[in-house]
């Protein structure tokens, strides 16, 4: 029970991912602004804003739903966190691992996007329902490229969960190499779920002012901005766990820091997308996913299935 | 609430697209403009007014604050229609400093055009880094005039201040850094993909559309209008520098960037030429405190298009009457042409892409019906429940609101 509560509140759980996940979002912005030639925020700005925002006054529209809005940010903040305690962070094992834990996570982490639909759309603002309806569009949008390319190295592998994935890379790690093109889809795929430019659609400020966040304020807000931080790191983190599982096998220590170097390796990569793209419009974006990056992931999926059967053989 | 499929969306008069208080209603069909409704007029200032109640110096510097960015663009045009009327003989060298100043101005507004457009796509990047290279030139302005913006460089009969030669080698190191700077961005706007996703084939305006609506300046001749007062109607000293008029025939925003990178490559090759000429002379002749009568026009290409003033004088030290036509105003017209059936993420780049200035533009016209002895005067209740009932046809009702705070009670 007490070690329950421990992996719960204080490692892996929120604690630890709320202190990652801010860090996480210094790294971001501090490199955001390096490449644009800018100073940047200090290390503790994250923070700074988390407390601002807990210190101010919730919000809630006369014609939103008040139940919906109020429990949107709990809900996407308690998904996120639940997809974590899957994803291997120190050895080659998780904290929970079962055969089919990959298709777990990544159901989780798409709560976060239906609470943004959910709560945006129950704010009843115009710019929150165009948001809402933005952020849903897109789902259906770099949802399957993401899925294909994140199974492609499960069928390699040859198991559903991510504990078994990583022992097998480790045991092999020249085949993580064929996922190399799976990668580089995910990670695209990655903008679209974080909502980063260039698939900021669903907040373009220039266009609808903070789209389903517009009419959050106070601790709401507080939640879902944590709730993005958590989500990148997740999101890392799984990227991680699946495409670059090596180095987990050398024991706890080292295995963490390699995660630990590894999932800030993913958020740079995420800061220098974003710092080089114009916001795409969401049918540019649609049709995008739909002609290039959707038969991308199928052609890794093939050429996964294809090592497989040579290798069998 | 409204139908989901048939949003009415306020663009403003508070938005974050929106450097200035302006109103586009716009409705939402998904993510199409099935139609909009451009309102102006939240600011208002009075300024042709005001120039009439001052003397002809005073007006320069209030004359100067009808724009932040091209401060020098009006004072010019506005001092070239005294000096007409006053007949004064403006030296060379005085023609030359304006010109220069009115370059180094045209090009610090190009760039921040272009930071503008990038931050309205959602290209932060290219926000920051023109805007750093901005400071180069605005730090140029700062030691010839004193001044970041509104310059105060003119007088009535020349300039206030001269180029001194130590200041020449410093302006041309400015310059070779921005003509290297400006060189990178036209590789960006010519081979960065989703740039150019963003910007071609939207807000398109046929070349005769654009003559038709009355388009001036870079949105013009984005079009193939090839149309530029520098060129066709030579004032200061352009008639003696040689420069090409950019034009280009994409017709749509994509051509309007490329019209102003353009632009700046034409103004660092001005900037060299009047250095290099630079007569010598008085920068100023002395002029009359009172004009006599008359009225003049002047016309003047400012980095946002044909900028008009009409001076008319009465004799005395003031104005009889000062007319201001912004270049926003004749590019105002095109916007809502360019958006209709267009999605509402390309609004905030086509709205920014004629390089709107509205408290440029906003003026105030009364329009009174003849024969109604009433027109004019409004009593306050009569006006508070004309306003309750303008707003209700707007699909606004205050009257919950009124009753909740006792609005009608507090007015008896």
């Amino acid at each position: 029970m007490a070690i329950a509560l421990f992996n719960i509140l204080i490692f892996p759980g929120f604690l630890f991912i709320g202190v990652f996940g801010m860090l996480a979002e210094y790294i971001d912005r501090k490199l955001y602004a390096m490449l644009q030639n800018r100073v940047g925020p200090p290390w503790y700005q994250p923070l700074a804003d988390f407390i601002k925002l807990v210190a101010k006054e919730d919000i809630v529209p006369e014609q939103a739903d008040a139940r919906v809005f109020t429990l949107m940010p709990v809900v996407a903040l308690t998904g996120t966190v639940t997809a974590f305690f899957c994803i291997p962070l120190w050895g080659t094992k998780a904290l929970f691992s079962f055969n089919g834990d990959l298709v777990v996570v990544l159901y989780l982490m798409t709560i976060p996007t239906m609470t943004y639909f959910l709560g945006g759309w129950y704010s009843r603002s115009v710019f929150s329902m165009i948001g809402a309806a933005r952020s849903i569009t897109q789902l259906f949008a770099y949802e399957i490229p993401l899925f294909l390319c994140v199974l492609a190295p499960a069928m390699l592998a040859n198991t559903w969960s991510l504990s078994e994935m990583t022992v097998y890379y480790n045991s092999h790690p020249w085949f993580g190499l064929f996922n190399i093109a799976g990668f580089v889809i995910a990670l695209v795929a990655l903008l679209g779920k974080l909502e980063k430019v260039p698939f900021d659609i669903p907040e373009a400020e220039t266009e609808i002012v903070a789209g389903t966040f517009t009419e959050y304020s106070g601790r709401l807000l507080a939640l879902f901005r944590m709730c993005i931080d958590v989500e990148m790191v997740v999101g890392a983190s799984l990227l991680a766990a699946v495409f670059l599982p090596f180095g987990m096998h050398y024991g706890s220590a080292v295995g963490f820091g390699l995660y630990l170097v590894k999932v800030l390796f993913v958020v740079a990569l995420l800061s220098v997308l974003r710092t080089i793209f114009a916001r795409l419009r969401i049918d540019q974006m649609i049709s995008f996913c739909w002609k290039y990056m959707a038969p991308a992931a199928f052609l890794q999926l093939l050429a996964d299935l294809i090592i497989k059967g040579i290798h069998a053989s | 609430m409204p139908e989901p499929s048939n949003f009415r969306i306020p663009i403003g008069p508070q938005h974050p697209a929106l450097k200035e208080p302006e109103c586009f209603s716009i409705v939402l069909k998904g993510e199409k403009i099935t139609s909009m409704n451009v309102r102006l007029g939240y600011n208002h200032r009075g300024i042709e007014k005001a120039c009439e109640e001052r003397t002809y110096i005073q007006d320069m510097y209030l004359i100067e604050r009808v724009c932040g960015i091209c401060s020098h663009s009006h004072a010019t045009c506005f001092v070239q229609a005294v000096e007409e009327i006053a007949g004064l003989e403006v030296s060379k060298r005085a023609q030359y400093i304006r010109t220069l100043i009115a370059e180094l101005e045209r090009i610090h507004s190009h760039l921040l055009w272009l930071g503008v457009a990038g931050h309205e796509i959602g290209f932060d990047t290219l926000l920051m880094y023109t805007w750093r290279d901005r400071e180069g030139v605005m730090d140029v302005l700062a030691m010839l005039t004193g001044n970041r913006v509104n310059y105060g460089m003119n007088t009535i009969g020349g300039v206030r201040r001269d180029v001194t030669s130590e200041q020449i080698p410093q302006i041309l190191s400015a310059i070779d850094i921005l003509e290297e700077r400006t060189k990178y961005y036209i590789q960006i706007a010519t081979e960065e993909v989703t740039l150019r996703e963003r910007l071609s084939g939207v807000g398109v305006l046929s070349h005769d559309d654009a003559v038709h609506l009355g388009a001036v300046g870079p949105t013009a001749r984005a079009s193939a209008v090839d149309r530029d007062i520098r060129r066709d109607d030579p004032y200061a000293a352009y008639g003696e520098l040689s420069f090409k008029v950019i034009t280009d025939n994409h017709n749509d925003v994509y051509g309007r960037t490329l019209v102003r990178v353009g632009e700046l490559m034409e103004s660092y090759k001005m900037v060299r030429q009047i250095l290099k000429n630079l007569p010598e002379g008085p920068i100023a002749v002395k002029a009359p405190r009172k004009i006599p009568a008359g009225e003049a026009l002047s016309r003047y290409e400012a980095p946002r298009g044909e900028d008009v003033h009409y001076v008319k004088a009465n004799g005395t030290d003031k104005p009889e009457r000062v007319k201001i036509r912004a270049p926003t105003l004749a590019n105002v017209q095109v916007v809502a042409h360019m958006l209709k059936d267009r999605y509402l993420a390309d609004m905030p780049i086509v709205i920014a892409a004629i390089d709107p200035c509205f408290s440029c533009t906003d003026r105030a016209i009364s329009v009174r019906e003849q024969g109604n002895s009433t027109a004019g005067t409004m009593s306050w209740p009569t006006l508070h429940s004309y306003s309750i009932d303008w707003y209700r046809k707007q699909g606004i009702d205050f009257a919950e609101l009124n009753k909740k705070f006792k609005i009608r009670g507090a007015l008896k």
